[in-house]
């Protein structure tokens, strides 16, 4: 006896969401050679997801500690997993910290820190409730970025330049052409590091240019910082902008992800870091952050922030934890010169030095659409329409056969 | 905090800043604190050794403290044997999980699963479903804006569906002359609810009262539900808790399956298995046909992405550990079935006490109510004193978590209760 009419029968099919298809193509794949070249996880030079030694160890530690119970955490999360995981962004010595004018809001994974951090700006900057207030993001950038800002009330997403097709490179005029005429307060989605899709930051120079103008003309500063460590090998290095831009006096908000560098995906392990004026402005905006997470999740999850909050404020497991990183990161790193010296060995058409000048997990290889679906469609090789590669798919046994693949794409496919 | 710089060379950053005139925040208003989580905070700060924290829904066991279930703890070890990768689990969750869940709420040969007619994702506990749930609502809901929720309900439930771009309307269902459930009143503003609004069951267990219909009352209340045309929000929270019988605290989702509605249903998992900080819940759509519900899911995923991506593994790895294994589900069964009769028991007791304290109210309601928590019909004053004079924490609504009686702390609480009652 069901109800007669279906409230739901105008619910239209919405497409898949990009990158988790293309792996759901890539499982069905039977062709021996398939590589997935598609969602940014970090694999061995065997292929395989790496559950890190440190995280392994912490784990047992968490299982043998009777102690400790699956009771709620706090709104804002595990006190000690969000101020240490501030610390690691905003250095150990940083001033901003000693004056007590950094909070932590745990969250799950990096999207859960922007979202929380979008709906606050939406809430409260510029205004209460100012829905207009336009927010750039990189073009290209994150897919998911913009469904978070939209999704969290704004109105007005905006594409600032940023990668240059033609040279393979920062766009650096053209973004600070955007910066200059973006209207006053726009908030900026910044990758502090490793941009996703196209492995291109911004050199030190050329951050405090962007600076210089976002300061000028009172922008807003969002960082979006999935790779700490993951980039560069250094927590330091690849932390450099944002702490340049807390010298710099900015209010600033930095979205941390722990899925890459803690190889924690699912897990879910994020934290907004907040860097306000002082102290009283710090306290209430937490107080509205909570009230946030209160009616999104009411209280973030509590065996991914144990691992990283016992790792990060332990220093023996803090040093241990630097070393599996770089790991990860020298890995990428040698299959990036790796690709570039087999492409132009084989003679590939073009230059791949961008190869090894990107950054990070990811490398925006020039390839336009059609190549790409004849990546996929002839060489069973996998990756984005937009021409990204993860480069952790890259092995050691697959390098040659990826090569070869690009060579056939670029040469045969126009 | 400014003027303890005076004293030293201020950094070209500090310069800088103390020239921008205006913080970007200076209009964010302080935020008030969230009235049942400020309870522990508040009973955190008391320094009495008598105090009792009658405020969260979380569970204490006879001695008082949080009690992780023995099926978890077992649960756990078999996981932590497996080594398990981390990585990301699909935007609706662990699958084995999801489709547990969904067994555990409508019986494992509910005609709605073997048809495929559901779709059902793992969320963040309760709230994360409750949110998600709100917000399909908002965005695909052809009907009213308006959710109608009892009165009273969970403090969270109407910021929650608010945020989300939803409207609060109520219709009666607590007798404060009674504390008990208001039948007659629920009925008729039920009935003049308009067609297709959204309206909000408790379950079992309803919070804050523990009042619950009874089986011919739900049949009514369906029977008019359908007549009304409206859309069933089910929260459940308590299954298990409730009677400690799973499938008698199900009886009101099933029912109303089987009369026909299609219903939307939030699960949490932070009572029932004690894994309140691991985030595990679910939220379930029932369909029209298999079809609908593969439309119906494509919509959550686009949904849910963009507010955490894919929910955390832990929590639901261990759910599902528990759920399909035959032994560890059992065991699981019979400590659900031990919390909730030392809940009853509590009750009796406190009851008793309050007669022994030479109390001359009628404190039957205590014993009716069921699940967690108790509506005692304490005035906000009496809860004032309660909490000024016994350092007896509890919500303004003269709501406590029977959790956190014990027969350690029960005849103090009996005498307070006395104390401002009498």
């Amino acid at each position: 006896l069901a109800l007669a009419m279906s409230i739901f029968s105008e619910v239209p099919q919405a497409p898949p969401v990009a990158v988790f298809k293309l792996t759901a193509d890539f499982r069905e794949d039977s062709h021996p050679q398939k590589v997935n070249l598609g969602v940014g996880a970090y694999r061995t030079d065997d292929s395989q997801p790496w559950v890190l030694p440190v995280v392994k160890k912490v784990e047992r530690l968490i299982v043998e500690d009777s102690s400790l119970n699956h009771e709620y955490l706090p709104i804002l999360g595990l006190p000690e997993f969000r101020s240490a995981a501030s610390k690691v962004a905003l250095g150990e010595d940083s001033a901003a910290i000693k004056d007590n004018r950094v909070g932590g809001v745990q969250a799950l994974g990096g999207t859960g820190a922007l979202r929380i951090g979008a709906e606050f700006l939406r809430r409260w900057y510029n205004g209460v409730n100012n829905t207009a207030t336009p927010v750039y993001v990189s073009a290209p950038t994150w897919e998911n970025h913009n469904a978070v800002f939209a999704d969290a009330g704004f109105k007005d997403i905006r594409p600032y330049h940023y990668w240059d097709a033609a040279k393979r490179g920062l766009d650096l005029s053209g973004f600070l052409d955007d910066l200059e005429k973006a209207p006053e307060h726009s908030i900026f989605v910044l990758h502090a590091c490793a941009h996703n899709p196209t492995g291109t930051d911004p050199s030190q120079d050329e951050w405090k240019k962007i600076a210089e103008i976002m300061k000028r003309r009172n922008l807003f500063v969002f960082f979006d910082s999935a790779y700490q460590g993951f980039a560069s090998g250094s927590l330091e290095k690849d932390a450099w902008a944002i702490r340049f831009f807390v010298s710099e006096g900015f209010e600033l908000l930095v979205a941390q992800s722990f899925s890459k560098n803690f190889g924690l995906y699912n897990e879910r392990v994020g934290n907004l870091t907040v860097v306000a004026r002082d102290n009283e402005n710090l306290t209430r905006i937490l107080s509205q952050m909570e009230k946030i997470v209160r009616t999104t999740w009411s209280n973030p999850p509590s065996q991914g922030a144990r691992i990283v909050g016992k790792t990060l404020n332990c220093p023996e497991l803090f040093a241990e934890w630097k070393d599996n990183v770089k790991t990860m990161a020298d890995r990428v790193l040698l299959m990036r010169d790796q690709l570039k010296a087999k492409l132009q060995a084989l003679g590939t058409p073009g230059t791949w030095d961008h190869i090894t000048q990107q950054i990070g997990m990811f490398s925006f290889t020039g390839l336009n659409p059609k190549q790409v679906e004849f990546m996929i469609k002839e060489k069973h090789v996998y990756l984005m329409a937009s021409g990204r590669i993860n480069m952790c798919g890259l092995t050691t046994k697959n390098i040659d056969y990826v090569a070869q693949s690009i060579h056939e794409a670029v040469t045969k496919v126009q | 905090t400014s003027l303890s710089h005076s004293r030293r060379v201020l950094n070209k950053g500090e310069i800088l800043w103390k020239c921008c005139a205006i913080s970007w925040w200076g209009g964010v208003q302080m935020g008030p604190p969230d009235p049942i989580l400020g309870v522990t905070e508040a009973f955190k700060r008391d320094t009495n050794p008598k105090k009792m924290n009658l405020g969260v829904g979380a569970y204490r066991d006879d001695q008082g403290k949080p009690y992780v279930l023995n099926c978890v703890r077992k649960a756990e070890a078999v996981i932590a044997e497996k080594k398990l990768d981390k990585e990301y689990l699909p935007i609706g969750g662990l699958g084995e999980f999801a489709k547990a869940c969904a067994q555990l709420a409508l019986g494992a040969d509910n005609e709605v699963l073997k048809s495929g007619r559901n779709i059902t994702v793992q969320t963040i506990s309760g709230t994360g479903s409750l949110r998600i749930g709100a917000n399909f609502l908002s965005r695909f809901h052809g009907g009213p804006r308006d959710v109608y929720l009892p009165k009273p309900s969970w403090g969270n439930h109407t910021p929650i569906f608010r945020d989300a771009g939803m409207q609060l309307k109520a219709y009666r269902y607590y007798d404060p002359s009674t504390c008990g459930f208001d039948f007659k009143g629920a009925l008729e503003d039920i009935s003049k609810i308009p067609e297709q609004s959204v309206i909000v069951l408790h379950a079992c267990a309803h919070n804050p009262t523990g009042v619950d219909p009874r089986p011919e009352q739900w049949k009514e209340i369906s029977d008019l539900v359908k007549k009304r045309n409206l859309l069933v929000f089910f929260d459940m929270a308590y299954q298990g808790f409730a009677s400690g019988d799973i499938d008698r605290d199900a009886w009101a989702v099933r029912h109303f399956i089987e009369q026909g509605h299609n219903i939307v249903l939030s699960q949490s998992f932070a009572k029932n298995m004690g894994l309140y900080g691991e985030r595990v819940g679910g939220f379930t759509v029932v369909c029209k046909d298999a079809e609908e519900a593969k439309r119906v899911e494509s919509q959550l995923k686009i949904l849910i992405r963009p507010i955490y991506s894919n929910p955390p593994m832990n929590g639901a790895r261990i759910a599902t550990t528990i759920l399909n294994t035959p032994e560890l589900r059992a065991m699981w069964l019979e400590e659900v079935h031990g919390m909730a009769n030392r809940i009853i028991k509590m009750r009796e007791q406190l009851v008793a006490g309050l007669k022994k304290e030479g109390s001359s109210h009628n404190w039957q309601h205590v014993i009716d109510q069921i699940g967690m928590f108790c509506f005692t019909g304490l005035k906000p004053e009496q809860v004032e004193r309660l909490t000024k004079e016994f350092s007896v924490y509890m919500t303004k609504d003269g709501r406590i978590s029977m959790a956190g009686v014990s027969s350690g702390n029960v005849g103090y609480l009996a005498h307070g209760i006395h104390a401002v009652t009498k």
